[in-house]
């Protein structure tokens, strides 16, 4: 028997199982995963927390439930690879051997990385949304807080899902809104890049969207520490910003067991070719969703759409044919924008998000770079389809490549 | 695309001002730029360009995190060398194109 083995049991490692236990012949493959932990958590719907939309049990589900029969599940944390022994090592000294190997790791919030970040506010006046325990925290805080300065902050790029600091700020203007409180809260973003989304179009648009919604912005402001005792972030050229409440995006960086193997680059994500999706150094490993390198957004939707390449590569390595198939880093991100509205962009590595319409030209339903109705309940909808058909790897009506047919130029 | 004059040479620079070609670079050019932005280069500098143009030589992406933990300079004096936009600054003036935000 050959052995698949994939490590990390998130969006990616789940889809991947999924879609390689139906493509590989039962009787000469065993596929293994492994994770080291047994809750799986529906990540998008974090956002949704702070502001009393979903809560705990709305984004959680025991990874148990999205493995197909014929997987082998081990619940461990991974201590090393060693891709020259193609092994991998468990924490309990269990050794696991593989023909073929799929790092689908991810990515983790790394707080310690700016001084001062995760210190005696930290969890009090100062949050993060990117983990279950931040989102909770934030909530709970939002429940009786006054008002003041509300300051949201991105560390560092590369960063998970690009677009949810900005569907936060949205989010924080309707709801203090409704509470009526808006004169009393505000908000401003302050973030690395030189506005507020990297490409052209969706900078000017989501821009706008801002100053619409009276949201300060700070552009090409990078962190360099927190004082926690005047309440205020510093920037490595000396600008500070003052907050009441500090709502961070932590610097990301890749899982630790990338960086204990020696296979990561300054950050822990792993080179990998941005066409095939096979890592550079090793020709049986194969990197998928945030844990590689490629230029393009940490999302879910990436990992989404580089799976379905990737099974066709992998395919191809295994009986020994060139690839077929070449990943184009397609992304299609929802973005809320409070008031049960919101906005769509869908791109890749070489094309900006454009208007238009998405997925079928003219008829949408949902507007690229519009801000609707319809796009928001599309958004709603998604942790339906996330939970029963992404996951499991069935087939999605949207094409892994992006289509050029109902954008505007 | 526009073709400029810089430092007595004629160099085809991008809209933003980046040098198309990484070989049309020498260090007069790295000063004149640097002028432009305001930026009177000293050696410590050029050990900073000299960092980034090898990185780019050998394909590697660049980052202040990467320039910040290469043993050069750290983080904070990089800011002080390239004040504003490091990153930005330090690649225009090393004559290598500008790096890409991809998120």
């Amino acid at each position: 028997m050959k052995n698949l083995l994939i490590l990390g049991a998130g969006t990616a490692g789940t889809m991947m199982a999924n879609k390689m236990r139906k493509t590989l012949s039962r009787e000469e493959w065993n596929i293994t995963i492994v994770d080291q932990f047994k809750t799986h958590y529906y990540q998008p719907g974090f956002l949704f927390i702070p502001f009393g939309i979903y809560t705990r049990k709305d984004v959680i589900k025991p990874k148990n439930d999205f493995f197909p029969i014929g997987v082998n599940v081990i619940y461990s944390k991974i201590e090393k690879i060693e891709p020259e022994k193609n092994h991998v090592l468990l924490d309990d000294g269990v050794v696991l051997s593989y023909d073929y190997l799929l790092i689908a790791t991810g990515t983790r919030t790394a707080p310690e990385e700016t001084p001062g970040l995760k210190d005696k506010l930290w969890h009090k006046e100062i949050f993060d949304f990117y983990t279950i325990e931040g989102a909770v925290a934030l909530a709970d805080f939002f429940k009786t807080w006054q008002g003041g300065e509300l300051v949201v902050n991105i560390a560092e790029l590369p960063y998970k899902c690009p677009v949810a600091p900005l569907e936060f700020v949205f989010f924080a203007d309707a709801f203090f809104t409704e509470r009526g409180l808006r004169d009393k809260v505000k908000i401003t973003y302050v973030t690395p890049l030189p506005g507020a989304f990297t490409k052209p179009r969706a900078t000017k648009m989501l821009g706008e969207l801002l100053k619409t919604k009276n949201i300060n912005i700070i552009p090409d402001f990078n962190i360099a520490e927190v004082n926690n005792d005047e309440k205020k972030i510093i920037d490595f050229g000396g600008k500070e910003v003052k907050f009441d409440c500090l709502v961070s995006i932590p610097t990301n960086l890749g899982s630790k067991v990338i960086e204990r193997s020696g296979m990561g680059d300054d950050m822990s994500f792993v080179p990998t070719d941005k066409h095939t999706l096979q890592s550079r150094d090793y020709k049986n490993i194969f990197v998928i969703g945030d844990a590689a390198n490629l230029p393009t957004s940490k999302a879910g939707s990436v990992a989404h759409f580089a799976s379905e390449i990737l099974e066709e590569n992998l395919m191809c390595a295994i009986e020994g044919r060139p690839y077929t198939a070449s990943f184009d880093g397609h992304a299609n991100c929802y973005i809320e924008t409070g008031y049960c509205k919101g906005t769509l962009i869908d791109f890749n590595y070489d094309t900006e998000p454009l208007p238009g319409m998405f997925p079928f030209p003219g008829v949408g339903p949902f507007g690229l770079l519009k801000v609707t109705r319809t796009n928001h309940y599309g958004k709603l909808l998604f942790r339906w389809i996330y939970w029963h058909i992404l996951l499991k790897g069935k087939e999605m009506p949207i094409d892994s490549e992006m289509q050029m047919a109902g954008k505007k130029l | 695309m526009t073709t400029k004059t810089i430092a007595n040479l004629s160099v085809e620079v991008t809209d933003e001002g980046y040098l198309k070609d990484v070989s049309a670079w020498n260090k007069e050019i790295a000063i004149a730029i640097a002028k432009e932005e305001g930026i009177e280069l000293t050696d410590k500098h050029f050990e900073v360009i000299e960092f980034i143009r090898n990185k780019v030589a050998a394909g590697e992406g660049l980052t202040i995190r990467g320039i910040g933990k290469s043993g050069v300079v750290d983080a904070k004096t990089f800011y002080q060398l390239f004040p504003g936009a490091p990153l930005k600054k330090a690649t225009k003036i090393a004559g290598v194109s500008k790096p890409v935000s991809c998120i």
